[in-house]
């Protein structure tokens, strides 16, 4: 803990509150309060606590970030149309603030509600009220209550009961101030038997590997009324641009309900980002989850699940590390009640000095009888330097259950590279397929073929081409 | 087409094949028989070239070259093929882009272009209905999750697209059902021609119902002891092992 960059922050905080959204409803105002109060004393989580341990962020203590202030669209266009899903309805946040000129919405059933934070704060509080802070607990760390304090923005999304969307949603956050900070709070609803799917895209103007991406390339030049003041203001991020993305997702989903939800991750070599998703499922809900961490400097990740009665969760995972990034992802399985089912498997490939983390805990309470639930993490070493910290966690406290976890950490397999051998593929090539085979598994339980291909354009965008022809995939 | 002259092989300091004496020519069909243990499997994986073998003493000559000393890939674009006795199973790389990838590789080896997309798709389709198999198999993941018959077929099928001269099949027999067992060597049968060979390593005589031999040699403790015609696998069958193995010692 830091509390110096903590009152850093918090005195900061006092410039940045009257434009924040949400400051004429006492509850809002409530919440925000005490979570500064939390983070003041708190500063942002330090690697002596448990659930933090491998992950160490005092690389933003260093920094002072400033949320961007609303901007207007502009030629930031060129830069997300790489990332912009075709056959879907885009919302796009810029620096963490909604923009309805650069968002996609035609077509959409009009009983789905779907806008910015701010704008549901001021048109629907007691609406936003239901949700805001229910599935994520301010308590457990300090960036929950961190973008709480601090969030400009976001997006609520609300599909009513009995409603099959028939195109994806995406949320596009995209960042382009340096030395900004994007904190958005998203709430995202399905009722009783509807059933969505919902892309949560994290990019900066340029990603990591974005050179290599098609439609990167356009220079672009945004500057907020924070930002203004800071040096470096006013240059397009690129490779190497700082700024910190802090984002919380709340996610309910209901009886019966079937939502989907994918998040893909890629950001600046320098930013930090800091996304937590947490959902809560109704009586047999259910609830899938495809998490692809490309990374940026830091990256972390909560997907945090509370599960009813017979309802069903299934979190899938790759991470992807090269260079020196560090991707952390902390899932959480809640069983509170019986029959319910979970399945997860995340992959982590790293490669150079990259770090990546998991932790996995799965919780069976006293009353969840019948539990279902298996965990599996696999990772994928490709270089001396690498390292990966994996810890499952099981907890069960009830005593009728199935739960199993298993967690490999290696090389290549050698039987696989002899069987290509025989094959007629050289070894090298061999190991590349093997490597691109081992992500691929994940990439391939997209159904989504715009988001299959965008992922698959950053799997293959960080890993040796050589050997894997793109087009007979 | 082979011919293996005074092969000896050592895993660690442990010699495993002592003195294998061995000519097979083209279009011909051979099988290797023996007890566990004596060195039948060590002999298919050392001629496909597979790692954590030692050859001590002796050659094994393909097409007059040095087979030996070829990279296992290189091998295989020259034409041997092993089909194993457990395929291994490789998520995330589909069925057909491996046979595509094997094919070009093969195709590159010999100077030739790349195979075209759609009459690279009708021939796998062809063989795919020869083997009585589902179309469907092809853009599943290689072997993941395929039951042993299952498996056996696809070896079957990257054999008939890959078109080796020299076929080393190690244990095909186990772990199939009498049905698979009749589709497998119906498929193999199909694939014999006078420019083709076959090794067939197996414990039982019963593939050898399905695929008749033209020679049977009988392998223990490292080194063949008793060769024969057809007719020697059906005494086998009869008189079990200890008869050649005593007969030998």
């Amino acid at each position: 803990m830091n509390t110096a960059t903590a009152s850093r922050y918090a005195a900061e905080y006092q410039t940045i509150a009257p434009a924040l959204p949400g400051q004429t409803l006492p509850w809002l105002q409530a919440l925000r309060a005490e979570a500064l109060e939390q983070f003041s004393a708190q500063g942002f989580p330090s690697p002596r606590e448990e659930e933090w341990r491998y992950t160490n962020v005092s690389g933003i203590e260093k920094k002072l970030f400033s949320p961007s202030a609303d901007l207007t669209a502009g030629d930031v266009n060129a830069g997300l149309k790489a990332y912009q899903m075709q056959d879907a309805w885009v919302l796009v946040l810029v620096n963490g603030h909604f923009s309805a000129e650069l968002s996609v919405l035609d077509g959409l059933p009009e009983a789905v509600s779907v806008m910015g934070m701010a704008d549901a704060l001021a048109k629907q509080p007691d609406r936003v009220e239901k949700y805001l802070g229910k599935a994520a607990d301010q308590s457990e760390h300090s960036f929950i209550a961190f973008n709480t304090a601090w969030f400009t923005d976001g997006l609520f999304v609300h599909v009513p009961a009995k409603l099959v969307l028939d195109r994806p949603i995406q949320l596009l956050h995209i960042v382009t101030g340096v030395d900004a900070m994007a904190t958005t709070r998203n709430i995202i609803i399905a009722d009783e038997m509807a059933e969505a799917k919902v892309i949560e895209t994290f990019i900066s103007r340029d990603g990591v590997y974005a050179a290599s991406l098609p439609g990167a390339g356009a220079a672009i030049s945004r500057d907020g009324v924070y930002a203004a003041s800071l040096p470096g203001a006013g240059a397009a991020v690129g490779k190497d641009s700082a700024y910190l993305t802090a984002a919380v997702t709340e996610v309910f989903v209901g009886q019966n309900a079937d939502l989907t939800l994918y998040k893909m991750q890629s950001e600046s070599e320098k930013a930090y980002h800091f996304g937590g998703s947490y959902i809560k499922q109704a009586r047999d809900a259910r609830f899938t989850h495809h998490n692809f961490a490309f990374g940026s400097l830091l990256a972390r990740s909560d997907i945090h699940v509370d599960l009813d009665h017979a309802s069903e969760c299934e979190l899938n995972g790759l991470y992807l590390g090269v260079k020196r990034q560090h991707i952390d992802n902390h899932t959480r399985i809640n069983h509170l009640k019986p029959y319910a089912i979970s399945r997860e498997l995340y992959k982590g490939v790293l490669d150079d000095r990259a770090q990546g983390v998991f932790q996995g805990r799965v919780i069976v309470a006293v009353d969840a009888q019948k539990t279902d639930s298996q965990m599996n993490n696999r990772n994928l070493l490709l270089s001396d330097d690498a390292e990966v910290d994996t810890k499952p966690q099981l907890e069960i406290y009830a005593d009728d259950v199935k739960c199993g976890h298993g967690v490999t950490v290696g090389q290549l397999d050698e039987k696989s590279i002899f069987y290509l051998q025989s094959r007629c593929v050289d070894e090298e090539t061999a190991r590349n397929m093997l490597t691109f085979a081992f992500a691929n598994e994940m990439v391939d339980k997209v159904e989504i073929k715009g988001l299959h291909d965008m992922v698959l354009e950053q799997v293959l965008a960080r890993f040796p081409q050589q050997g894997v022809n793109k087009e007979w995939l | 087409m082979l011919s293996i002259k005074n092969l000896h092989v050592s895993v660690g300091d442990k010699p495993i094949l002592k003195g294998i004496n061995l000519e097979i020519k083209a279009g011909e069909i051979h099988a290797i028989m023996g007890p566990n243990g004596s060195g039948k499997s060590t002999l298919s994986h050392v001629l496909s070239g597979k790692g954590g073998y030692t050859v001590t003493e002796g050659s094994a000559t393909y097409q007059g070259k040095d087979l030996l000393d070829m990279a296992p890939e290189i091998r295989a674009r020259e034409g041997v093929f092993l089909a194993f006795q457990y395929p291994v199973e490789i998520p995330g790389v589909s069925n057909i882009y491996l046979l595509k990838a094997a094919l070009n590789s093969i195709r590159k080896h010999h100077g030739q272009p790349e195979v075209d997309a759609m009459d690279f798709l009708t021939l796998v389709k062809e063989k795919v209905r020869l083997l009585e198999m589902d179309e469907k198999f092809l853009y599943r993941a290689v072997n993941e999750g395929f039951s042993g018959g299952e498996k056996k077929r696809n070896e079957i099928l990257q054999m008939a697209i890959l078109e080796p001269k020299l076929c080393i099949m190690d244990e095909t027999d186990s772990g199939l059902d009498i049905d698979a067992l009749k589709i497998v060597s119906e498929g193999v049968n199909s694939l014999r021609s006078p420019e083709r060979s076959f090794v067939m390593v197996t414990h039982y005589q019963r593939l050898l119902d399905y695929i008749k031999p033209d020679f049977v040699h009988v392998l223990a403790h490292g080194q063949i002891v008793k060769s024969g015609g057809a007719d020697l696998a059906l005494e086998l069958e009869e008189k079990g092992y200890s008869w050649v193995e005593e007969a030998a010692a």
